[in-house]
C-alpha cells in the first residue's frame, strides 16, 4: 500500500495533471473556458445584428431620438405635442409607466394586506368571501382583467351627455371620471406652511414622546397626536384662511367635458386591474406570513399582560415582515412588468410609445427594444434593491 | 380551610393565604373532556410540582390559571381575580402571573434585554432606564448579564430557558407557572435551569411547576399533584407521595418513571 501513493505522484507530475486534479486551479480553468464561451456568443450575436442591419441599409444610431414624433399622447404630465421629439415621448410614456407602477403598487400593498388579514378572519363568511375573491382573481390572466375592466368602464358607464353626477362637480362618463382641479390661491401658502409645521411637529413629539417614555415611563398617544398635527392643523389653517382655494369645475360643452382634472379610463382600467390582480398574491402572502410566526409567540406576548393590539404590534408583525418582504418584491417587479400590457387598451406607457409607435414610425427595432428593456430593468434593479435594503435591516440575527 | 394549621406547608414555612383557587373546574375540547372536577388550593408562598404521564391534562390545567385555555365549568379565582369572559380581568390576572413555556418561547427579533423588558414598558409603563436596570438584576441572578445584548438564536437551550425566566420575574409576578420548563434540554442544561428554579422557590416564590423532575420535586415542593386523564388521582406531601402512594396508577406511574 505504502509504494502506490509514491506512484501515484510520479505519475501526476507533469503539467496537464499539475493543472486539472488540483482543486483550485481546476475551478479557475473552467471560469475561464466558460466566460470565453460566453464571450463568442454573444459577440456573434452582435456581429450577426449589425451584419444583417447593414443588408437592411439600417445602421445603428440613436439620432432619431431627436426627430419629432408626430403622434399625439392623450395622457401626458410633462408638456408634449406631436411635434415633440421621440425623446420627449419616451419620457411622457416613461412617466406613465412610474404613475401606474407608483399608483398599482399602493393600491394592491393596502388591498392585499386588507384581504390576507380577512383570509385569516374567524368569521366564516368573510373569510370565504376573501377566499373566493382571490382564488378567481389570480387564476386568471390579468390582460383579461385589462380588457374586462377596461369594457366596464367604456361600455356601462354613460356618454358625457349623460354623466353620473356627484353634486355636479364630479362626472362619472366613459371619456373618463372628470373631477374639479384646485386653483390655489395666494393664502393657500399658510396651508402649506401649516402642514410643513404640523410634519415638524409630529416629528419632534415623537421625539419628546419616546424621552419621557424611558424617563418616566409615561405613554402619550403619539399616533393621534401626530394624526391631528399633521391632518388637522392644516385642515384648521384652511378653514380659518375662508378656504383660500378656487375650484375649476369640469363643464360640458359640446360632446366632452372641458376643465378640471380627468382619470382616463385606459388608467382607471389598467390601475384598477392591475391592483386587484397583485392584491391577490399579496394576500397570500401576507397570509402565509402571520401564520409563520409560531402560535407559541402569541402566548409568551399574552401571557406577559400584553394586549392583543400590542401583541400584534411588537411581536407578530415584525416577525411576519421577515416572511413577507421578499415575496411582497417580487410582487412589486411583476406589477411593475405587467404594467406594460398598458398597450392592449392604448393606455400610453414606455412599451406603447417608444416601444410602440416611434418604433413603427422610425423603424429602429433594435434601437427601441434596448432602450425599453433597459428602462424596466433599471426600474426593476431600483425596486429590488430597496427591498433588499429593507429586508436586511430587519433580518434575524441567528449565531 | 383557612386555618392557622393549614398554612405550614411541609417544609415548615409559614404560608400565606390562597393566591390560586380552583373550584370544580371542568375543560372539554369539542366532545373530549380532558379536565374533570379539577379542585385545587395554592398558598402563597406554597411550591406545587404537577407530574403525571403525557396526556393527563397537566399542561392544560395550569395554562388554564392564565387563561391561555378557557375552562368551560367551575371558577378559577387568581389574586382575588375571578377569570371569565372579561378581557381586562384576564389581563390583570396576567400581568400577576408568570409563565416559562417548553419551548422557550423568546422573541427571536428582540435581544435578550429587549425580551425582558418589553412587558414592564408596555404594560407596567416603567421608565426604560429602570425596566433595564431590573431586567439587569434578574439576568444577574439567572447568571447570564453578559448575553444581554445577544439575541435569543445566539444562545444555548439553557441560556434561552434561563433567559426565558428572567423575563417572566422581570414583571415581578405573584405567581410563576412553570410548563415542562426542562423537556426540551440537554441533561447538562438540565441542571443549569432547576438551579435558577431551585432557588427562585428559597426566595418564597410561589410556583406551579409541570416536571418530570422527580429529583425537583422532591427537594423543593410542598405539595406533589398526580393526573391522570384529567383527573386529579393524589395529592400529597412529597416524602408520602414517593414512599408511600395511596392509588395503584399513582404506584405504577412511579415505578416506571423511578425504575431507571
Amino acid at each position: 500500500m505504502s509504494a502506490t501513493p509514491t506512484a501515484n505522484t510520479a505519475a501526476n507530475t507533469s503539467l496537464f495533471a499539475k493543472l486539472w486534479y488540483n482543486k483550485e486551479n481546476r475551478s479557475i480553468i473552467v471560469q475561464i473556458l466558460a466566460a470565453l464561451a460566453l464571450l463568442w456568443f454573444f459577440g456573434s450575436m452582435v456581429l450577426n445584428a449589425v451584419h444583417n442591419l447593414e443588408a437592411l441599409g439600417k445602421g445603428f444610431s440613436f439620432n432619431f431620438l431627436e426627430q419629432p414624433a408626430s403622434y399625439d399622447i392623450n395622457q401626458h404630465l410633462i408638456e408634449y405635442s406631436s411635434r415633440s421629439s421621440h425623446f420627449t415621448a419616451m419620457m411622457v410614456g416613461i412617466i406613465n409607466t412610474l404613475l401606474i407602477a407608483v399608483a398599482g403598487i399602493i393600491l394592491a400593498t393596502v388591498l392585499g394586506f386588507i384581504l390576507g388579514v380577512l383570509r385569516l378572519s374567524k368569521n366564516w363568511l368573510i373569510d370565504k368571501l376573501a377566499y373566493c375573491y382571490i382564488e378567481f382573481v389570480r387564476n386568471v390572466p390579468v390582460l383579461l382583467h385589462i380588457l374586462l375592466i377596461h369594457g366596464i368602464v367604456v361600455h356601462s358607464l354613460p356618454k358625457p351627455k349623460q354623466a353620473i353626477n356627484f353634486a355636479d362637480t364630479t362626472f362619472l362618463t366613459n371619456r373618463g371620471v372628470f373631477m374639479p382641479s384646485p386653483e390655489y390661491l395666494p393664502l393657500f401658502k399658510f396651508v402649506v406652511a401649516a402642514f410643513i409645521v404640523g410634519v415638524i411637529f409630529a416629528w419632534f413629539f415623537r421625539k419628546f414622546a419616546k424621552g419621557l417614555q424611558e424617563k418616566k415611563g409615561t405613554q402619550l398617544p403619539v399616533f393621534w397626536v401626530s394624526l391631528f398635527s399633521i391632518i388637522g392643523l392644516p385642515a384648521i389653517t384652511f378653514l380659518a384662511l375662508g378656504q383660500p382655494v378656487e375650484w375649476d369645475i369640469p363643464e360640458l360643452k359640446g360632446f366632452n367635458y372641458k376643465g378640471g382634472m380627468v382619470i382616463r379610463p385606459e388608467f382607471l382600467a389598467l390601475w384598477l386591474a392591475l391592483s386587484f390582480y397583485t392584491a391577490a398574491f399579496i394576500a397570500e402572502i401576507v397570509r402565509a406570513g402571520i401564520l409563520a410566526v409560531n402560535h407559541g409567540q402569541t402566548e409568551a406576548s399574552m401571557a406577559l399582560g400584553l394586549p392583543r393590539n400590542k401583541t400584534l404590534n411588537l411581536v407578530v408583525i415584525p416577525q411576519a415582515l421577515r416572511v413577507i418582504v421578499p415575496p411582497l418584491s417580487s410582487q412589486y417587479l411583476n406589477l411593475t412588468k405587467n404594467s406594460s400590457l398598458a398597450i392592449a387598451i392604448g393606455y400610453m406607457d414606455v412599451t406603447a410609445t417608444i416601444g410602440g409607435i416611434s418604433l413603427n414610425q422610425t423603424g429602429r427595432e433594435m434601437e427601441c427594444m434596448m432602450i425599453v428593456m433597459a428602462i424596466y430593468l433599471t426600474f426593476s434593479l431600483i425596486i429590488s434593491a430597496s427591498m433588499n435594503y429593507y429586508n436586511k435591516r430587519i433580518a434575524l440575527v441567528e449565531r | 380551610m383557612n386555618n392557622t394549621e393549614n398554612n405550614i406547608s411541609a417544609t415548615g414555612r409559614a404560608l400565606g393565604d390562597s393566591t390560586i383557587e380552583i373550584r370544580e373546574m371542568h375543560k372539554w375540547y369539542g366532545e373530549f373532556h380532558v379536565l374533570r372536577d379539577i379542585n385545587l388550593d395554592v398558598k402563597s408562598g406554597e411550591r406545587i410540582v404537577v407530574c403525571g404521564p403525557s396526556g393527563s391534562g397537566k399542561s392544560t390545567m395550569i395554562r388554564c390559571i392564565n387563561r391561555l385555555e378557557e375552562h368551560q365549568k367551575g371558577d378559577i379565582i387568581v389574586d382575588g381575580v375571578e377569570l371569565t369572559n372579561d378581557l381586562k380581568n384576564i389581563e390583570a390576572v396576567r400581568r400577576e402571573v408568570g409563565m416559562v413555556f417548553q419551548h422557550f418561547n423568546l422573541f427571536p427579533h428582540l435581544t435578550v434585554l429587549e425580551n425582558c423588558t418589553l412587558a414592564p414598558i408596555w404594560v407596567r409603563k416603567q421608565p426604560k432606564a429602570e425596566a433595564e436596570a431590573t431586567a439587569m438584576k434578574y439576568l444577574e441572578r439567572v447568571k447570564i448579564p453578559d448575553q444581554a445584548l445577544k439575541y435569543p438564536g445566539q444562545l444555548s437551550g439553557g441560556q434561552q430557558q434561563r433567559v426565558a425566566i428572567a423575563r417572566s420575574l422581570c414583571m415581578s409576578p405573584k405567581v410563576m407557572l412553570f410548563d415542562e420548563p426542562t423537556s426540551a434540554l440537554d441533561p447538562e442544561m438540565i441542571k443549569e435551569v432547576l438551579d435558577v428554579m431551585i432557588e427562585l422557590a428559597e426566595e418564597g416564590m410561589t410556583m406551579i411547576c409541570v416536571t418530570h423532575e422527580m429529583g425537583f420535586a422532591k427537594t423543593v415542593a410542598d405539595r406533589v399533584i398526580f393526573m391522570d386523564e384529567g383527573q386529579i388521582i393524589e395529592e400529597n406531601e412529597p416524602e408520602q407521595f414517593f414512599n408511600n402512594p395511596q392509588s395503584e396508577r399513582t404506584q405504577l406511574f412511579l415505578s416506571q418513571i423511578l425504575a431507571h
